[in-house]
Parts: C-alpha cells; structure tokens; sequence
C-alpha cells in the first residue's frame, strides 16, 4: 500500500478508468452540464474585475514567498496558536495524523465526529482510519453526504457528487438516510430539507468536530474556513472540541494577504463576488464555541513535493476547482478515474508528487492524462502552469524507465533523424512507404500501437513528394 | 526571411508549406528555406524527452541565426519555440523573430487582405497553442473575413480542444477520441465544406476523425486557403 495513502488502492491506469466512464453516458451528460455552467458563470465573475491579472499574481507571489519560508511561518503560526490557547500537532504522513485524531477524540470521550471542508482528512483516508478505532465519522458537507451515504467517491474538488443527478441523490436518501419520508421527491429544496433534518441532530450530538483549513494566517494564529452552507459554521462553533488538519502549505503571512484570496478564491470556485459563509477562529475563546482547539499540521508528501523546483508550484493551490472545470479530459472523464481525492488537471500533478518515492503505477498514469491544451493554466487564480509540471513529471517518468522501452528507443531513434538533414530525408522517404498501406489516399488501418490512433481516425496518405523534395526540385 | 516548414508539414502536407511560399512571395517576401531544419523538438519534449527537444532547439538556434524572422505555418510549434526554448536552453533569440503566419501577415507585413478568392463556406478551429499559448486572438478570422468568396461560419464550442495532444492521442486514445467525436459534431453542425486551422498536426486528428465518418468537410490549412486566388484557385486532393 502506499504510504501516504493519497491514491485509492485497486484504482486501475488512467486509460483504463477512463474507458470505463466514457462508456458511462449519464455520466458523461451530467460533467457536461455542470461543467459547462460553471464554466461560463466563472467567466462572467472574473471578467467583473479589472485587476484580475494583478490579483494573480499578487496570489502567487505571496504563496511563492510562503513557500521558500515555509519553516518560518509554520513556527510562526505554531507560536500564534499556542500563546491563544491552541495546541499544535505536526504530522510526517497520514499514519501520523489519523492516529493522532483518533487519539484525541477517545481523550474527548467521543464515538462520533461531525466534518467539514475537508480534503486533507480525504487524502489521508481519516473516516476509515476512524472507523477502524471504533469513531464514526459524518460528513456534513451536502455534497459529501451524498458521496457517504452513497459509498461512493468524490469526483469533483468543490462539488464532490457532480456526477450524480437529482433523481439518483433522492434514490440515494431514500435508502441510505435513516428515517427519510419514502414520499420525498426530487425537488432540490426537498432534498436539502432532508438532509438539514438529518444533520441537525448529528450537530447538537457531536462533542468532536473534525475540519480541514482553506487557510491560515501566520501572524495571528487564525484558522480560515470558507463555505456554503453554514454547515461547517455549525461544526466548527458547537462541538466542545475542534480538531482542524491542515497541509502544511495553506499559510498566508498577514491578514492583509488573506484578502488577495478571499477575492480569488470564490469567483474562481463557485463564481460568486464573496462565498456566503467565512469563518475564522484563533485559538480558544472562553464561553464561546469549542473549549479546545487542536491543529494538525499535514506533511504527506509536501516537504518532498518542494524540493523540487518546477513541481512546487503545485502548492500554491488553493483548491479552488476552476481547472477541472475548463478541463476538456476532465470533462469527459469525471474525477474518479484520477483515482485519488484530487481530481483533474491539479490532481494530474499533485497526486504523483504527494506520493513521491511511493508512486504507483496509476500515480504514474496521471501526468499522461492531459492534452496540454493549456485552459487550466490560464484559469488559474494563482497561476500555476500545469502543462509545465506534467511535462515536468513525464520526465521524470521516462527517466526511471528502462532506456530499451519500446517509446524511449522510438524517440531516440527520431532525434538521431533529426538531428541531421540528410537521416531525416531518409526517415521521410522510409515513411512514404505508408503509401501502400493507404486506401483512396487514406490509411484506416494500422497495426499496434498505430492501432490506437485508427480505432477512430483515418491517417492522411503520405504524399509523393515531401515539401523539401519540391523545394530542392523547384528552388534548389 | 526564413520559412520553418516543421515535420509534419513537410513531410505530409507539402502543399501547406507551397502555400505560405506562394502567398509571401506575393506578398513581396523574399522567402528561404534552409534545408538544415527538421523538427522543432515539441513531440519530444512533452512525451518526457527534454534533452532530445534541447538538442534539437540548439539546431534551431544555429540554423535560423541569420534571418531577419522565421515563419511557421504552425501555432504549436511557435509556441514551443517562444515559450519553451528560452526555458531549455537558458535563452533563445530565435524566441524573438520567430512568428506563426497569421501573426506574421497582421504585425510585421501588416496586411490583413492578402488577396486571395476561396468560394467556400468555412468554419474556422483555433488550436489550443495559438490560442492560448501565442495568443493569435482574432488574426486568423481578421484574416479569412478578407478573402474573397468566402463565407466564414462560427464554430460551437470553437475553444474547446479537439483532443489531439500529441501522443495523448494514442496514450489516451479513448478519451482523445471522445473529445474529437465533441469537435467534429460542432463541425457538422455548421454545415461547412470547410474546416480551416494553423496547425496541420490539429487538422490532421480532426480529418482523420472527419474522413473515418465520410463527413464531407475538408480539412485545408490556412495557409492554403490564403494563397488561393481567382488565378491559381485551390483545388482539392484528388
Ligand atoms: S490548480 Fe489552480 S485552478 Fe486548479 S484547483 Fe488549484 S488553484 Fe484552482
């Protein structure tokens, strides 16, 4: 197993997932529909602001200057939360972090826990790790409540049931919620009625809250959580004990940097001017909301992922999800078949990089899983340049290969061409022998691994004449 | 001037590269074509062979030092040679006075009616590079609005990507196929005879697509299209 355990185990290649949810057609209709929308509703938000560029880059400067300090802030932000009655936990993998969850949560004599916006918990696999203890976990996130009551998995960042319709979220509520009226439709304010009701208890039960951090401010110690639903205002204001985990890489220095992503952040996630609920908290404050608070502070995989140059850019995200939104594989493919808590064109290279020394062979699928076509860097509110890193990360794949893998001696064979005028001319003519495979000037058929191209596209004839041929014929 | 005609071009569309000799000589260019270049390195440096691509941009450093500009009938490969050269081998002034052909009509000769007559009815794809890498914005439409005959329709989804990529095509055949199945259903729907584009390796994933279904829309670059006149009108491959 990988010991970070940021994959889903038994996920097979990307090709393969793939193939098994482009064949799913409802699938397919619903990622459409939904990415389409959001698609255009984050444009419109985006272009309100004149200074979008400058926003970008502001973003990324402050997470770049975070990152090439990271040991400063941590221990700044570790000196915060302390002096205002916190207690700071650090976490090498998700081994460590489950376990010291668990164990605080028996110490608060608790065999439930409500959550909220939580990813990292996700990436670390914290509700089995739970369950495994005997704690069961109930995610209060609507969307996250459908996956968990589905059994199913997360497809998207922001909306982790994109793939599912109403009709199939009613099926779902009607046999997984307990005590739900069999009469319930599909209406949607019926279904949030539902699970309010649903929630609503486990909220006034739960003595521990477990949440994750959209960010945190080193300065003051203060713990960001921006959402939606007023869910998470209820987990993290109720239970008597917080527990809040945090990759390491989530940090702003100041309040005043904080800004530059609460603009970003919400146009570029659900395309509103301001998310509707953002809380903050900064340590424990006597006779209001939770009496203790502890941060777990996630490595998993990222001191390694910034070691290296070009890949750490990766963590300047702020999850927002607008490159899975633009992204046309993504589109077509739905999040699973990324096989991991993070989908898409940000999941193709931070999944691998998380994983590190450990990759696995479908960790190692990702970076192939893109056209480059280039949209998520341009929509990226803190510019990174994805199509950089996953070309980045197919180097690093090809280096660890064999130097006798069919596609490495292919290309090196192609350079060696072209590397030479007169080789390359020769290489041309060989390839014009295509010629006779071709039909009506065109070639249908080919054998393996030219097969995968004509399984669904012919392959124009190669010509008599090669363009130098005509230029030295005519010109030369 | 130099003319980068890239692999593919050269060895599978030579009437592409004619085309951009034909209408720059037109146009007054004096045209050259050093018979030194191959490749711009781009397939090897996104499969994950960057030092191959360096070899091969050193070449391109070496071999177009002498010219003024250097015009690519290709947005991809112009991207590669101004965003990822300078990346690969420190600097690269090829980065500086290499143009993609709609760049280099609109900016530097400053034309946008080139003269040309194509009675068609045409639908135009930008390709991911040119679009988001070069930024072309509107050149190639500027461009085509001018052509005599010519009758330009919007394509649906127009920024969406047809799915090529490169060895994406065969290393995620089914996805790329899926999202090519999107492009050319936009495509249809037009009703165009033809689908234009910079970038033949773009035109020849998305013919190959249009071709396997008997579509009945030809794929013709660009350029091809901008050096057809009433004189020399283009003629489809027999
Ligand atoms: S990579 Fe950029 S666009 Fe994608 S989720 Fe992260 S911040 Fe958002």
């Amino acid at each position: 197993m990988a010991g970070r355990g940021v994959t889903w185990l038994g996920t097979p290649t990307f090709p393969k997932a793939a193939r098994t949810a482009l064949a799913d057609t409802q699938l397919r209709t619903n990622l459409r529909n939904a990415t389409t929308t959001i698609r255009g509703k984050r444009a419109g938000a985006v272009a309100e602001l004149p200074d979008w560029e400058p926003l970008r880059r502001a973003g990324e400067a402050i997470k770049d200057e975070v990152l090439a300090n990271l040991d400063t802030y941590l221990e700044r932000l570790e000196a915060a939360v302390t002096a205002r009655g916190g207690v700071v936990h650090w976490a090498r993998d998700a081994a460590e972090a489950n376990a010291i969850v668990l164990r605080l949560t028996r110490e608060a004599g608790a065999d439930e826990v409500v959550k909220v916006k939580s990813m990292a918990t996700a990436e670390i696999g914290l509700n089995e790790a739970l369950a495994e203890g005997g704690v069961h976990a109930v995610e209060t996130d609507l969307a996250e409540l459908i996956v968990q009551l589905g059994e199913d998995r997360p497809s998207h960042i922001l909306v982790p049931a994109i793939h599912r319709n109403r009709s199939e979220i009613r099926e779902i509520f009607r046999r997984e919620m307990p005590g739900v009226d069999q009469d319930i439709t599909d209406e949607p304010r019926e279904l949030a009625e539902a699970a309010r009701k649903h929630l609503r208890q486990k909220f006034l039960t739960a003595k521990v809250a477990v949440s994750g951090a959209n960010f945190a401010v080193a300065d003051s110690g203060s713990v960001v959580v921006v959402e939606s639903e007023g869910n998470g205002r209820m987990c993290l204001t109720l239970p008597e004990t917080l527990i809040t985990v945090m990759g390491i890489e989530k940090l702003v220095p100041t309040w005043s940097d904080l800004e530059v992503f609460l603009q970003l952040l919400p146009r570029s996630s659900t395309a509103e001017r301001m998310n509707p609920y953002t809380s903050v908290w900064t340590g424990v404050a006597p006779g209001d909301g939770p009496k203790n608070f502890h941060l777990v502070l996630l490595d998993n995989g990222r001191t390694d992922t910034l070691a290296d140059t070009v890949g750490r850019q990766a963590l300047r995200c702020i999850r927002c999800s607008a490159c899975l939104n633009v992204c046309p594989v993504y589109e077509r493919t739905g999040g699973a078949a990324y096989g991991s808590v993070y989908p898409g064109p940000i999941g193709a290279i931070l999944t691998p990089q998380l994983l590190g020394e450990d990759v696995d062979e479908q960790a190692k699928s990702l970076p192939y899983a893109s056209s480059l076509c280039g949209a998520c860097f341009e929509v990226c509110p803190v510019r990174i340049d994805i199509p950089e890193v996953l070309v980045h990360l197919r180097a690093e794949a090809v280096e660890s290969k064999s130097k006798a893998a069919p596609e490495a001696a292919a290309m090196s064979a192609l350079a060696w061409a072209m590397g030479n005028p007169r080789r390359w001319a020769a290489a041309q003519k060989a390839a014009g022998v295509g010629r006779l495979l071709s039909r009506g000037g065109r070639i249908s058929g080919l054998p393996w691994p030219g097969s995968r191209w004509t399984a669904s596209r012919d392959l124009p004839a190669p010509p008599k004449e090669t363009f130098r041929a005509w230029w030295r014929r005519t010109r030369g | 001037m130099a003319l980068f005609a890239t692999c593919v071009t050269d060895t599978l569309y030579p009437r592409t590269g004619q085309a951009v000799v034909r209408l720059l000589e037109r146009l007054g260019c004096e045209v050259d074509f050093p018979e030194a270049q191959t490749c711009c390195g781009q397939m090897h440096y996104n499969t994950g062979y960057p030092r191959h691509a360096t070899a091969l941009a050193g070449d391109y450093e070496r071999i177009f030092a002498e010219y003024d500009a250097v015009v690519a009938p290709s947005g991809s490969c112009v991207g590669m040679v101004r965003e990822i050269y300078p990346k690969l081998l420190g600097s690269a002034r090829a980065a500086s006075y290499s143009h993609e052909l709609s760049e280099f009509l609109v900016d530097v000769l400053g034309v946008t009616d080139v003269g040309a007559y194509f009675p068609h009815r045409v639908t135009y794809h930008p390709t991911c590079h040119s679009l988001r890498m070069l930024k072309v914005g509107d050149r190639p439409q500027r461009l085509l609005r001018a052509v005599r005959g010519l009758e330009l329709v919007e394509l649906p989804e127009a920024e969406s990507c047809c799915g090529f990529g490169g060895t994406f095509a065969i290393k995620n055949s089914d996805t790329s196929s899926a999202m090519l199945a999107d492009k050319i259903s936009g495509i249809t729907r037009t009703g165009a005879e033809v689908l234009t584009a910079g970038d033949n390796s773009c035109l020849m994933h998305i013919g190959g697509g249009l071709s396997r279904l008997r579509a009945g829309v030809n794929p013709v670059h660009l350029a091809e299209i901008l050096s057809s006149t009433e004189e020399e009108p283009w003629q489809a491959v027999a």
